[in-house]
């Protein structure tokens, strides 16, 4: 026990890195379940390659799953691992550049053999040496031999004892975290306890090889404490941004007296929302698998028009099939919501990397003059709220909304203190309530929104389409009427800002400088502002979750401060949208283009440029 | 005893009908409205969707719900519409562009899902919207704008298209037989799942007489065999034809000659799930055989609206969850409270929500 070393830490990043067969991303949601119910704050960002089973052994197939757990609220999942569990070379080599220096680097020693050294394209045997990791903390574990020796009682054949490596891996971690392994066990019990009692054995018993290992090794294997983070009391869960997306459309359903519908099409990273939705037939939600893009939005748009709350999931790429329709719920003005989880583009791009370029398509990439509602969610639970307001705003307005996510959000996960419905506002859809005075077209004086007059009610029968129409519902080319009428589209979606709150600055309301970020950035935005501030820099943080349209006090903001800067992981898109509607200002960018989040670190950096020039 | 008393003038809207003058179009609103009336349901539960195309105006005309979507897209809306709502009526209004063209696959997942709506296919041969060009259903060698020397593409047969894509209901009837197109159109809305009509239809304008061989009134029980259930395939101004299988092909033979007498003739039965058959009589053209009109197949099977209904009802009958807060509350959670811990905060508060 001599050498143990014992580490407190404030904050942790634990990267899992193995083959995409592995089962890394179990490995990490295991490990940051265990330590959410400890009482850490988490950050958790997974990361995996776009092939299913990519080529064995080599860096393109690595999938990788990082958590950060903290005594204070976690707001990323960290720039640099502490600890790196690596299951082969190839997870070595594409990790190397995302560890702290010192950190401690846990690998599989039976799979740093020739072949796999040679898959990973090392050029020689010592791959410490060529990466310049050695003065790392190397701790080699035996883990393939180790899970194979544990397993031999068992008759089990060969790929299913190797399947049980990962459980080697997490064992030993709980070990040097101190995690009890109660909520595994309970885990694997649950899920091959009744169809394979086997396998449930195999995968308890290496586990607790694992914790057994760190605990008769200590001398070698440091121990990190992270203490539980004082937080708002409550019950919590973990939820990742594509789960909570689905949840808040049913809340907004719930609220709303409505009917959930989601017509969706299958796409990377946004499949989750469907499938949690398709879950839920006990709390009557509709799930259309449609045949493909188009009609993923086109039954949506048949389900508001038949008076379902109705929303369609996609990313990138089938939002740009999803775009003709969208301008006809523009042009028909039914209440829709469109969730974007952004990836990595264009074309078919970086289908599992995250990405935030596909916010000009959603301004304007539609045919004619054709506006809609865009907000922006900023973290995994707060999807949740913006996904029930997108709701709620397209309900009481009559207006398509779009909501922005993106890879990084949808797959990363954070404890959630959940609410109650208690806490969320009410939702009162525009349901046409007069027969006699009801015309199609007819609009709230204040908010524009017109009535919404659902097949089955009766004496409101009426025709509306992709023509523009006058207020009588009538195909009309009159050219009056197509001038007034693309003005009330547009002011309508501007008078939604009556229902947004106002920009909130995050730090001193002026100073020398004002980072400007939206979305998925949030967590990397908060956490660098806060850095400087610490360095006594007069930094602080406007984060825009409403972009159209935008909170009414965004000039005032930006007024009080003597240089902004915009960051966004594109080349520039929210800067240009901004010196377009608020031409006054000048804004400087840092832009990203890497399929990766920011990392503080590369925040400050550019930070500090902007200060020193 | 009928519970509305409708006739054909309480579906119509007071819009101006914009169709050229001696269109197809006229005919089939008509015979639409008056089968409309016919069926005895509920005026404020009907819903017409249409993509684009001439025959797309179709809702405007009408005075029930009604959606003029986008090009292609009627199937989908349409399923989306009545997955929604199973209690509504819904009939799609499309064209031959719109639905084999730009709209082939929405319409094939429509039948394949036996989703319960009436699909009435305005089949001219050509786009008459915008003035002219060929269609998937045009054939072979036909000269138009866009194939001033002739296509070299072969054309679609709509009913091979329904029936391979698991169709249950397929019918075929003339623009200018109204009687008849009525009596389809009613089969059609009686059937359980989804319905495909396709109407032979005259563009006067881009298309004039294209189907005139088959549709001249003069040579009608000659050119066309009326198919209905339960009676023999016969045809022929003296009734007099009929069709046999022979060698597993369908031939045309007449009765009286080479000992053939009516019971020798085939009997349609649209019930029977026999696609080789009803292919073939899809697949009949002039000269050889008359052009089958009429239900070609009708057979029952799960319809999706209502299964999705069921599977909704089955899994609510033995749910543990029922409402949100349940859910939220249901799973891995974990309870924090502690002196260190503070009050929680609404994510709505001090934000201007109502």
């Amino acid at each position: 026990m001599k050498n143990t070393k014992v580490i407190e830490l404030e904050e942790v990043a634990i990267r899992f890195s193995g083959d995409s067969g592995d089962g890394m991303q179990l490995t990490g949601t295991l490990f940051s379940d265990t330590s959410a119910l400890l009482g850490n704050d988490i950050s958790t960002f997974p990361d995996y390659p776009s092939e299913i089973r990519a080529p064995q052994g080599t860096v393109g197939g690595v999938s990788g799953f990082q958590v950060q757990l903290g005594t204070k609220k976690v707001t990323t999942p960290g720039d640099l691992a502490h600890v790196l569990v690596a299951m082969n070379p190839a997870a070595l080599k594409a990790n190397a550049l995302f560890l702290n220096p010192a950190a401690s680097i846990i690998f599989d020693v039976d799979s740093f053999s020739g072949k796999n050294l040679e898959k990973a394209q090392f050029k020689t045997d010592d791959p410490f040496t060529e990466l310049k990791l050695n003065d790392y903390s190397l701790i080699p574990v035996p883990i393939t031999s180790m899970t194979k020796e544990s397993l031999k009682e068992l008759e089990l054949d060969n790929k299913s004892i190797l399947r049980c490596k990962n459980m080697f891996a997490l064992g030993l971690i709980c070990w040097m975290f101190d995690r009890p392994l109660d909520y595994i066990e309970k885990f694997i019990q649950s899920k091959f306890g009744k169809k394979s009692p086997l396998i449930a054995e195999a995968n308890l018993i290496v586990l607790h090889t694992g914790y057994n290992y760190g605990m008769n090794l200590q001398h070698m294997t440091p121990q990190y404490i992270v203490h539980p983070a004082p937080i708002e009391k409550g019950t919590y869960r973990n939820i990742n941004g594509n789960n909570a997306t689905a949840w808040g459309f049913i809340a907004a359903a719930e609220k709303s007296g409505l009917d959930l519908f989601i017509g969706s099409y299958p796409i990377t990273p946004a499949t989750d929302i469907l499938q949690a939705l398709a879950e839920r037939k006990d709390l009557g939600v509709k799930s259309f698998q449609a045949e493909d893009e188009i009609a993923g939005i086109c039954t949506t748009i048949g389900a508001a028009f038949a008076g379902d709350l109705a929303v369609t999931s996609t990313s990138g790429p089938g939002f740009a099939l999803k775009s003709e329709a969208l301008g006809l719920s523009v042009m028909a003005e039914l209440p829709i919501v469109v969730v974007n989880v952004q990836r990595g583009g264009p074309s078919t791009g970086l289908p599992t990397k995250t990405e935030q370029s596909d916010l000009l398509q959603t301004l304007y990439g539609r045919n004619g003059e054709s506006p809609v509602v865009v907000l922006a969610a900023s973290t995994p639970s707060d999807c949740f709220y913006f996904a029930f307001l997108s709701a709620k705003i397209a309900l009481e307005r009559m207006v398509p909304v779009v909501l922005l996510t993106d890879g990084f959000l949808g797959n990363g996960s954070e404890p959630w203190r959940v609410p109650t419905m208690d806490e969320l506002p009410s939702i009162t859809p525009r349901k046409a309530k007069n027969p006699e005075s009801f015309r199609p077209y007819n609009r709230d004086p204040e908010t524009l929104a017109r009535d919404w007059a659902i097949p089955g009610m009766e004496g409101f029968e009426h025709r509306i389409g992709g023509l523009e129409k006058n207020v009588a519902g009538a195909v009309s080319h009159d050219p009056d009427t197509h001038q007034r009428n693309s003005e009330i589209r547009a002011a309508k979606v501007e008078k939604v800002v009556t229902m947004i709150p106002d920009l909130a600055v995050e730090g001193e309301p002026e100073g020398d400088l004002l980072v400007v970020g939206w979305g998925g950035t949030y967590g990397h935005m908060i956490s660098s502002v806060q850095a400087m501030h610490k360095a006594g820099k007069k930094v602080s943080l406007a984060h825009f979750n409403y972009i159209k349209p935008l909170p009414a006090n965004t000039g005032e903001i930006f007024s009080k401060f003597k240089k902004i800067v915009v960051c966004e992981l594109n080349m520039g898109q929210f800067a240009s949208y901004l010196r377009d509607k608020l031409p006054q200002f000048t804004y400087h960018q840092v832009n990203k283009m890497k399929g990766l989040p920011f990392s503080v670190h590369e925040l400050v950096e550019n930070f500090d440029k902007l200060l020193e020039a | 005893m009928t519970k509305f008393n409708y006739t054909a003038k309480d579906f119509k809207s007071a819009a101006e009908v914009r169709w050229c003058p001696g269109c197809g179009d006229f005919a089939i609103m008509n015979a639409v409205q008056k089968t409309m009336a016919d069926m005895d349901i509920d005026h404020k539960d009907f819903a017409v969707i249409s993509g684009i195309g001439c025959s797309s105006r179709f809702p405007y005309y009408m005075s029930t719900y009604g959606f003029h979507t986008i090009h292609g897209r009627a199937a989908a809306i349409a399923s989306g519409v009545k997955s929604a709502n199973p209690d509504l009526t819904v009939w799609v209004m499309t064209g031959d562009g719109d639905s084999l063209a730009i709209g082939g696959n929405h319409f094939i997942h429509l039948v394949r899902r036996n989703i319960n709506l009436n699909l009435v296919l305005f089949n001219n041969k050509i786009y008459g919207l915008t003035k002219g060009q060929y269609s998937p259903t045009s054939d072979r060698g036909k000269i138009t704008k866009t194939s001033p020397f002739g296509t070299i593409e072969d054309s679609f047969v709509p009913g091979q298209l329904v029936l391979g894509s698991r169709g249950t209901f397929f019918a075929r009837a003339l623009d200018n037989n109204m009687k008849h197109t009525q009596e389809v159109l009613t089969e059609a809305a009686l059937h359980q799942g989804t319905s495909i009509v396709e109407i032979l239809q005259n563009c006067v304008i881009f298309n004039d007489g294209i189907h005139d061989y088959i549709s001249d009134p003069k040579f009608r029980s000659e050119r066309q065999i009326f198919l209905r259930k339960g009676q023999p395939m016969i045809f022929g101004e003296q009734e007099d034809k009929g069709l046999i299988l022979e060698k597993g092909k369908l031939k045309v033979v007449k009765i009286g000659e080479n000992g053939i007498t009516r019971e020798d003739i085939l009997v349609h039965e649209p019930s029977d799930d026999n696609l080789g058959l009803q292919v073939a009589l899809i697949n009949m053209t002039l000269p050889e055989f008359p052009v089958a009109m009429g239900v070609i197949r009708s057979v029952e099977a799960p319809v999706y609206d209502q299964e999705m209904k069921k599977q909704i009802e089955t899994v609510q009958q033995k749910r543990r969850i029922t409402c949100m807060d349940e859910l939220l509350q249901s799973g891995n959670t974990w309870i924090v409270e502690g002196e260190n811990c503070s009050e929680p905060v609404k994510f709505f508060d001090n934000k201007c929500f109502g």
